[in-house]
């Protein structure tokens, strides 16, 4: 993964804050949750020793790649949205600053970049998942009208390969295609039509290879981007009650963010790029870019443009360095967008897996050992498949106690779609797995399915399968003499929610079916699950996580401005809203101004893992205790205060590469979801009526922003239970289109009922968890558990499709 | 080929080198009108959504050809300004790449039905993709928004959250929304 870039320097002192030190008072000492605007807190100004209050703006520092930047006056942060005087501090869910020009239609996403003279490039992919490359003839690209360069391997200016892990995807193809869609020549010319035409006529002679499309023969192959055990105790040695031994198959789902890929690079004249793009963490393409260019990364600038969604597709590279490639050799702004198809390849999917998991009980319903294999397929190249490999195999049991495993997992290299993040991370597909397990084995058992997940519940205190010993919880918080645990509590809360009754009346709308008219209500059978998740927040195993931010505190025309400089992506999720929120809580001021997410600023890791909120909140924070400190004593009359700050969470070990053993992840996050679901047994077709969600989110910090993430999250495990799947035959996608890729629609998606704990994690800013990916976790093997209920059927395979429903017709219950 | 119509209330024109371009392309690249969406450009998602001479019609779908003296109305020109208000205060935008489509088709919408229920409301936007949001507050959106074009007063938006302090308890529930 890529190193520290642009760590700041400069005149703001950079150390790092270690969240361990603080106290809970310290938390929430600074005047917390002011209902409006509120001045600078009063003590500060006091006059109490020497400040070291900043000077006026330097004026372009030497190292200005690496200092954070303060333009005065503000300039727009990305979208073009300026941060107008917003009340609400951490709790509250204030107007988020992109709110406005997004219902007005005036926000700029990176799809909507436009420059004089600009050229539109687009890329030229394989047809083929596997094949030689024998020759390229771009003569008559090249001379058609309009067309200003096509441009092949052989241009690439310098290192021909890179990788957000493992520098093994090229540029552009050499002597060889991988996978179907993989790019082989880029064009640009005057309009994307003409672009497009112009790939028609590159002349590509492959010689055609049998692809390798089956994980388990790449495994057996010994063709795999990692292999992960995880060892404890001795499974075979133990006597078991029941056990339960079932295959599991997860297809391959897409992120679909709304918004295509897209960006736009501009030479400077000087040989220099600015590149304007979507994407998750701008620090990381960066640094993946800069060599691909044969630059130095201080020739080029890169700002985060505004993002129509992310989920994960937009950690990789895409248009990155083929647009930037263009802008170099022709002089001109370069635009490059994908339409839907393109983007259904151009970005990796969540892996798919197959996986064989035995669990087994005693007959107090205590779970004795648990043994996996997990094979997921990462596709052609390497993307994050190892650190995804990571977290299916360390949270391969879920949230449960158990003192004998023995788990493989490993990551397939294949000539399938390369895979790599979707939110879950590695999370999702074994989280179906062993929420199935455990309702089968509680069947088994005769034990309620809440009953028995309680019983094997983790606690504090508890050891997880890798070692690992669950912290996060108040230690003085006791059960009846027993440790706390959160997963209990969250089942039991399931109690003063009721299963919603069948209406009558129902409106057709309403029924498996919906609009299609297919049923009045005959053959439809309701059935309940439930499913639980954990999920890992921020960076593991090892893996240096940081995130920096810089606040400028000043007085404007008489009020205090606090300007905050941070690379973080606003992916949708609302991070910006929160930047502000922790600011005015803080600081108290008037008005925040967010400045521009760009590589000027120190990294801010990736908007991925649910580790925004932590990281960069954590560094919004941390930056502002450090302009408090500096205005002890100082008049922000006589100048303005500023300071940057770099947060670490606690260092995390690698998992033994044995024994899977070691405190591989700084915070566990869980969720529990209860799905109610209607199916007509007789055509196959899944209403979902219901999902109720109890999570634990540690401190709610915008109540608002948290719905629509869990709201969200749910939405796509549902799409992944029931419709969403990428087909692919012998490496070759089959439905690149929203019409043949189905993602859930309005009618598709229940009314949720949530249900928030706050657990706070001593450790975390505010006490906070991420919130972002967990529901995506449970919903899905809950939704699948209702279906079992309601049919009957092992349903071991999603998304559950009709023909899994109706292939046992006429032998239901 | 030259085609004249009005956008969001003013005359524009266009000249189209191709008698297949399709409006959203038109109004996009020719006309830099930038809020009409391109996330599927096959009728799909509903991004795009615009009025044309009233109706919601994908833009993706429409040929500029056929739209000699029509009227088009976009996310600009088509949408109540309560409409947008509402989907603000009941955090309906996140990504917000689907607002623009979204809000032309409740403006509609609402302007066929002052008061929808669920059922209509859904049924009314089932050509909407958002991936963001889990349409939960997009739903919320829509009923604020008729209350607030009903009678003018803004309207609180549907109470899901109940701001309890933060204590480690069992007792702590922030929330519980009604479905």
């Amino acid at each position: 993964m890529p190193d520290a870039l642009n760590e700041p320097t400069g005149r703001a002192a950079t150390t790092a804050s270690t969240p361990g030190e603080r106290t809970p008072d310290e938390r929430t000492s600074p005047s917390p949750a002011p209902t409006g605007p509120v001045p600078v807190a009063p003590a500060a100004s006091a006059g109490l020793e020497t400040a070291v209050p900043a000077g006026p703006v330097p004026a372009a520092p030497a190292a200005s790649h690496a200092a954070p930047e303060f333009p005065t006056p503000p300039t727009r942060a990305a979208g073009g949205v300026g941060t107008p005087h917003l009340p609400g501090g951490v709790g509250s869910s204030p107007t988020r600053p992109d709110a406005e020009a997004k219902v007005n239609g005036t926000f700029d996403y990176a799809s909507d970049l436009d420059f004089p003279g600009m050229l539109w490039g687009h890329t030229l992919r394989s047809p083929h998942p596997s094949a030689r490359l024998r020759a390229i003839d771009t003569t008559t690209a090249r001379a058609m009208p309009g067309v200003a360069a096509v441009l092949t391997a052989a241009d690439v200016p310098g290192k021909l390969h890179y990788g957000l892990i493992e520098a093994d995807q090229p540029v552009l193809a050499l002597d060889q295609v991988n996978y179907e869609g993989e790019p082989v020549a880029i064009i640009a010319a005057e309009t994307l039509d003409l672009a497009r035409r112009a790939a028609e006529l590159i002349d590509v002679d492959y010689d055609i290879l049998e692809p390798a499309c089956d994980p388990e023969e790449a495994v057996a192959a010994g063709n795999w981007f990692r292999c992960q055990p995880v060892r404890l105790g001795d499974p075979d040695a133990q006597t078991p009650a029941a056990v339960v031994t079932r295959d599991y198959v997860v297809g391959m789902q897409d992120q679909a963010p709304l918004g295509p890929e897209s960006g736009a690079a501009l030479p400077t004249g000087d040989g220099g790029i600015e590149l304007y793009v979507a994407t998750q963490w701008v620090h990381s393409d960066l640094e993946q870019i800069a060599p691909c260019l044969g630059l130095e990364p201080d020739r080029i600038h890169m700002a985060i443009a505004g993002i129509g969604g992310a989920f994960g597709a937009r950690e990789d590279l895409s248009v990155q360095v083929h647009m930037a490639m263009l802008a170099l050799a022709t002089g001109r702004p370069v635009k490059m967008m994908y339409d839907r198809a393109e983007s259904f390849v151009g970005h990796v999917h969540r892996h798919p897996a197959r996986m064989r998991y035995e669990h087994a009980a005693d007959a107090d319903g205590k779970l004795l050992y648990v043994k996996a294999r997990i094979v997921l397929d990462g596709g052609a190249y390497a993307s994050t498949t190892e650190a995804v490999v990571g977290n299916a195999a360390s949270l391969a049991v879920g949230p449960y106690e158990v003192e004998h495993v023995s788990i493989d997992a490993w990551g397939a290299r294949t000539n399938n779609p390369p895979c790599g993040a979707m939110r879950g991370f590695g999370g999702v597909q074994t989280c179906f797995a062993y929420e199935s397990q455990m309702d089968a084995l509680a069947e088994v058992l005769g034990l309620d399915p809440l009953e028995f997940r309680r019983r094997n519940a983790v606690a504090q205190g508890s050891k997880l399968i890798t070692g690992q010993i669950v912290d996060a919880y108040d230690p003085a918080r006791a059960d009846g003499g027993t440790p706390f645990s959160p997963l209990a509590d969250m089942l039991g809360r399931f109690k003063d929610m009721p299963v919603p009754a069948v209406p009558t009346g129902r409106d057709i709308v309403e029924l498996p079916g919906g609009t299609g008219n297919t049923t009045h209500g005959e053959g439809v059978r309701r059935g309940v699950g439930y499913g639980v998740g954990l999920k890992n927040v921020c960076y593991s195993e090892g893996f240096d996580d940081y995130s920096t931010a810089g606040i400028r505190l000043e007085l404007v025309d008489g009020q205090t401005v606090a300007y905050v400089r941070t690379a973080a992506a606003e992916v949708g999720q609302g991070h910006w809203s929160l930047q502000a929120q922790i600011v005015r809580t803080e600081l108290g001021a008037d008005r925040v101004e967010l400045l521009p997410n760009d590589t000027k600023a120190g990294s801010a890791g990736s908007s991925s893992a649910s580790r925004q909120s932590y990281m960069t909140g954590g560094a919004v924070k941390a930056a502002c205790e450090a302009v408090r400190e500096l205005m002890r004593g100082h008049d922000l009359a006589d100048g303005p205060i500023e300071a940057t700050r770099v947060f670490r969470h606690r260092a995390t070990k690698p998992m033994d590469p044995v024994t899977g053993q070691g405190e591989s992840h700084v915070q566990l996050a869980l969720c529990v979801h209860r799905a109610t679901v209607d199916v007509d047994v007789e055509l196959g077709l899944v209403k979902v009526v219901d999902l109720t969600c109890v999570q634990d989110v540690g401190k709610i910090m915008n109540p608002v922003a948290l719905e629509g993430q869990i709201h969200g999250g749910s939405a796509q495990g549902l799409g992944l239970a029931v419709m969403e799947e990428m087909i692919t035959a012998q490496g070759r996608v089959k439905n690149a289109s929203f019409t043949d890729y189905l993602i859930p629609t309005i009618l598709d998606m229940p009314p949720m009922r949530l249900r928030i704990v706050e657990n706070a994690d001593p450790e975390a800013p505010y006490g906070l968890r991420g919130a972002g990916e967990p529901p995506t976790l449970s919903s899905t093997p809950a939704i699948v558990a209702a279906i079992r209920d309601a049919t009957g059927l092992a349903l071991t395979q999603i998304p559950v499709r009709p023909e899994h429903l109706t292939a046992h017709f006429g032998r239901q219950p | 080929m030259r085609v004249e119509m009005r956008v969001d209330g003013e005359p524009a024109a266009a000249e189209i080198d191709r008698p297949g371009e399709s409006l959203l392309t038109t109004l996009r690249d020719r006309l830099g009108r930038y809020g009409t969406k391109n996330a599927c450009e096959q009728g799909e998602c509903g991004s795009c959504t615009v009025l044309l001479d009233g109706d919601p019609v994908c833009a993706c779908l429409v040929a500029t050809a056929q739209c000699e003296g029509r009227e088009v109305k976009t996310v600009v020109g088509a949408v109540p300004r309560p409409v947008r208000d509402a989907f603000i205060a009941c955090g309906a935008v996140q990504c917000g790449f689907c607002t623009p489509g979204l809000l032309v088709s409740v403006a509609d919408l609402l302007a066929r039905d002052g008061d929808p229920n669920d059922v209509q409301i859904r049924e009314a936007l089932a050509g909407n993709l958002c991936r963001c949001t889990g349409y939960e507050k997009i739903i919320d959106a829509v009923h604020a928004a008729a209350e607030l074009m009903s009678d003018g007063t803004p309207a609180p938006t549907r109470a899901h959250w109940i701001t309890t302090p933060v204590v480690p308890s069992a007792a702590n529930d922030a929330t519980e929304a009604a479905p």
